[in-house]
């Protein structure tokens, strides 16, 4: 039969074949767990029994409770504060070690390095470092010179900035190098046409680098955007013990489906979480896709 | 595990051309899990050797899991007629097991209710339901009152105190600030997130006269004046001029560990790793009294259960096998391997134990325990640790965080008893 085909045919046939593998892929490993989370969310099911039917019961409780919404809020500190945050930083670095041809490669690398390290061990560093005396980092120089010590973690209003800050920390290796290849993605002829025109330095940033960085811009907000929308790890090592900080101010969406999950063995409400994360990430998603688009 | 599974594959491809030649032995293989912990899978292996041993007739396996993996592959298996024939979960996972019938009550005739009541320490018989138990425990756990020997030498103490005014007493020497008024040593660690909400619950509530549930831990019941006195006396150890602090070192047993901390409250299972710091010098003595002598402890179990999917001559494998992991001998071998409590006074209380400098206290401990049924452990850990936090954080009166947590749990409790 495949000999009577004709070469379009033939070439559609390959096409499929090697599809194939992703398509199953996606089926089985993606779709079908998303698909079943869906209809858990409409369930009651601890893991053990059965799963018997719920209706909206999930959704209610999520409307009415104060922990979902502390918690949607501060997935939402995450977002506004992190990606501004960490994208201004990446670009700044970017930028000057674009131009830096001093040690480029060994600074390229140090910035890099946290991207690499375990976010777990990088966590619990980090856990270190904020102790209160005798043992933390930060409160022993505090406290040698004198000054009060400050509750980092164990602290309603100081504990979520102090867990965005090795997060943004980690994800900048990667964000400056994705910068500095749009960076040299520019024509050089745009920057000897400025010259001659003797444009300002701040023009030619406004004018040029930053209009033509806009795809490299887009891809970054989105991504990062993500990321802090679905942070997990610093939170939760960081913060094991009391999971989510003291009275819940650190804690994530992540965290508290993770809770709802594996410590109460409550799937519905957990799925039911999910399902409004999935919603949140694919607004936030499509949001910037339109903001940022080439008009 | 895995190696010693391709043994017996091993050791199973050997023989099975004899097994074909002979008439076959008819041997029973029947399945143990638990969660992986070092000493628990020594012991158990020690354990079905001695069974296996008595009993050559049957085969008992074990397979292990990590802990958070646990629950997810119990329940997958059992539905699917895989997995074990006896399954160790903790006491409070009981009801859970129960509707999702995943285990199947201990036959009256072997396990007579009665005779279990008289024989184990008796918040075993949280197990029971009308006239037949569910599932019994090899060892119990209870808590206890850690001291570092080192640190008590130095500041010239004596003994351990037996009395909350002792222990307040001997914590303030003990206690070191800087200049600035920060604990550098503490005299006792604190933490509702490690033990110390037991210690609140069935501890300190009891001593301050009373009662932290009723109606068979149904009715939340320490939003009271005892439990105010008893919270006020808790957040007062971790206020100026306490004896410590809340957060010090980042955990209790860490501090404790570190030689930074004079006391420590914590369960039998710490045991071992104590054991294994060196450099410290560390004695154990029974949770303080109150100034009325009452002393109150809290205290917690694993259990073995027989699962639904044991049937027939599997069945009858499994009874006997529950037989002998719950015996005398278990429990004494148990106690030896991993440091877990015999749940029988029989083997609890025998001179040699009960007198033990290191299980001494936790096994006396276990005759004024009680164990709290909780219906998820976390989540009421988390309302405790919440209380302590809007006094110490955000200032709020006791009384009115107190009432907060009390009504919240009820609300857990309600909604748990209303769907099971």
């Amino acid at each position: 039969m495949y000999k009577n085909l004709s070469i379009a045919q033939k070439h559609i046939v390959w096409a499929w074949a090697f599809l194939a593998l992703p398509v199953v892929f996606y089926v089985v490993i993606r779709f079908y767990p998303t698909a079943n989370a869906m209809l858990i969310s409409f369930q009651d099911w601890n893991l053990l029994g059965s799963r018997t039917w719920a209706g909206m019961e999930n959704y209610q409780k999520l409307w009415n409770d104060p922990v979902f919404w502390q918690v949607f809020r501060n997935t939402f500190v995450y977002l506004i504060l992190g990606t501004p945050i960490s994208l201004v930083l990446s670009f700044v670095v970017a930028y000057h070690l674009d131009k830096t041809r001093f040690m480029h490669g060994t600074i390229r690398m140090l910035y890099f390095l946290p991207f690499m390290t375990s976010a777990v061990a990088m966590a619990w560093v980090w856990r270190w470092f904020y102790q209160p005396v005798p043992i933390g980092l930060f409160n022993n120089w505090l406290a040698q010179f004198g000054i009060p010590q400050i509750e980092f973690l164990r602290s309603t209003t100081n504990a979520l900035p102090a867990i965005l800050a090795p997060a943004v920390w980690a994800g900048l290796g990667f964000q400056i190098i994705i910068f500095m290849a749009g960076l040299r993605a520019i024509p050089q002829s745009y920057y000897e046409a400025a010259r001659i025109d003797g444009v300002s330095k701040w023009s030619v940033l406004f004018e040029i680098t930053i209009p033509l960085l806009k795809p490299t811009i887009v891809f970054l907000v989105v991504f990062s955007s993500i990321g802090f929308l679905r942070i997990f790890d610093q939170v939760f090592n960081m913060t094991t013990g009391d999971p989510g900080g003291p009275l819940n101010s650190t804690k994530p969406l992540v965290l508290q489906i993770y809770q709802s999950a594996f410590t109460d063995f409550d799937m519905g409400y957990a799925a039911a979480q999910t399902v409004v994360l999935f919603l949140i990430l694919l607004v936030v998603s499509l949001l910037q896709l339109y903001l940022l688009r080439d008009r | 595990m895995r190696f010693t599974k391709l043994k017996a594959a091993a050791l199973a491809t050997a023989t099975s051309a004899l097994t074909v030649l002979s008439s076959a032995a008819n041997a029973v293989e029947i399945e143990y899990w638990q969660y992986f912990f070092d000493a628990r899978v020594a012991a158990m292996e020690q354990l079905i050797e001695n069974f296996q041993a008595a009993n050559p007739d049957i085969t008992v396996t074990m397979t292990h899991f990590p802990y958070a993996d646990y629950r997810t592959k119990v329940a997958a298996a059992i539905p699917a007629g895989e997995g074990p024939d006896v399954v160790q979960l903790f006491y409070g996972w009981l009801n859970d097991y129960k509707a999702a019938e995943l285990i199947q009550p201990l036959p009256a005739g072997d396990f007579p209710a009665d005779a279990i009541d008289a024989e184990f320490f008796p918040m075993v018989s949280a197990m029971r339901e009308g006239d037949s138990y569910w599932a019994l425990p090899t060892a119990v756990r209870s808590l206890a009152l850690f001291y570092n020997e080192r640190l008590f030498e130095e500041a010239g103490i004596d003994g351990p105190p037996e009395t909350l005014d002792e222990m307040l007493e001997i914590g303030a020497t003990l206690t070191e600030r800087d200049g600035a008024g920060n604990i550098t040593q503490a005299g006792l660690t604190m933490g509702m997130n490690a033990q110390d909400h037991h210690w609140f619950r069935e501890g300190l509530v009891r001593q301050f006269g009373g009662e932290p549930y009723l109606d068979d831990y149904k009715t939340v019941n320490y939003n009271t004046e005892a439990g105010q006195k008893a919270m006020e006396f808790y957040i007062g150890l971790g206020e100026e001029g306490g004896i410590g602090a809340i957060g010090f070192m980042d955990e209790p047993q860490a501090a404790f560990k570190a030689g930074r901390a004079g006391m420590h409250i914590d369960g039998s299972f710490r045991i071992g790793s104590l054991n294994k710091t060196r450099g410290l010098k560390w004695g154990v003595t029974e949770l303080p009294a109150n100034a009325d002598g009452v002393r109150s402890n809290y205290s917690s179990y694993w259990v073995n259960a027989i699962t639904t999917k044991a049937e027939g001559e599997k069945y009858d494998a499994a009874v006997k096998f529950m037989q002998y992991i719950t015996s005398d001998e278990a429990m004494q071998i148990w106690l030896d391997v991993v440091g877990e409590l015999p749940a029988k006074p029989s083997v609890g209380l025998t001179e040699e134990n009960a007198n033990n400098e290191t299980f001494g206290p936790f096994i006396r401990g276990l005759a004024y325990a009680n164990t709290t049924k909780f219906v998820n452990e976390s989540a009421q850990r988390q309302l405790l640790i919440d209380a302590v936090e809007r006094v110490k954080l955000q200032g709020a009166s006791i009384a009115d965080s107190l009432a907060e947590a009390a009504a919240a749990e009820q609300k857990l409790l309600d909604d748990f008893y209303a769907s099971n």
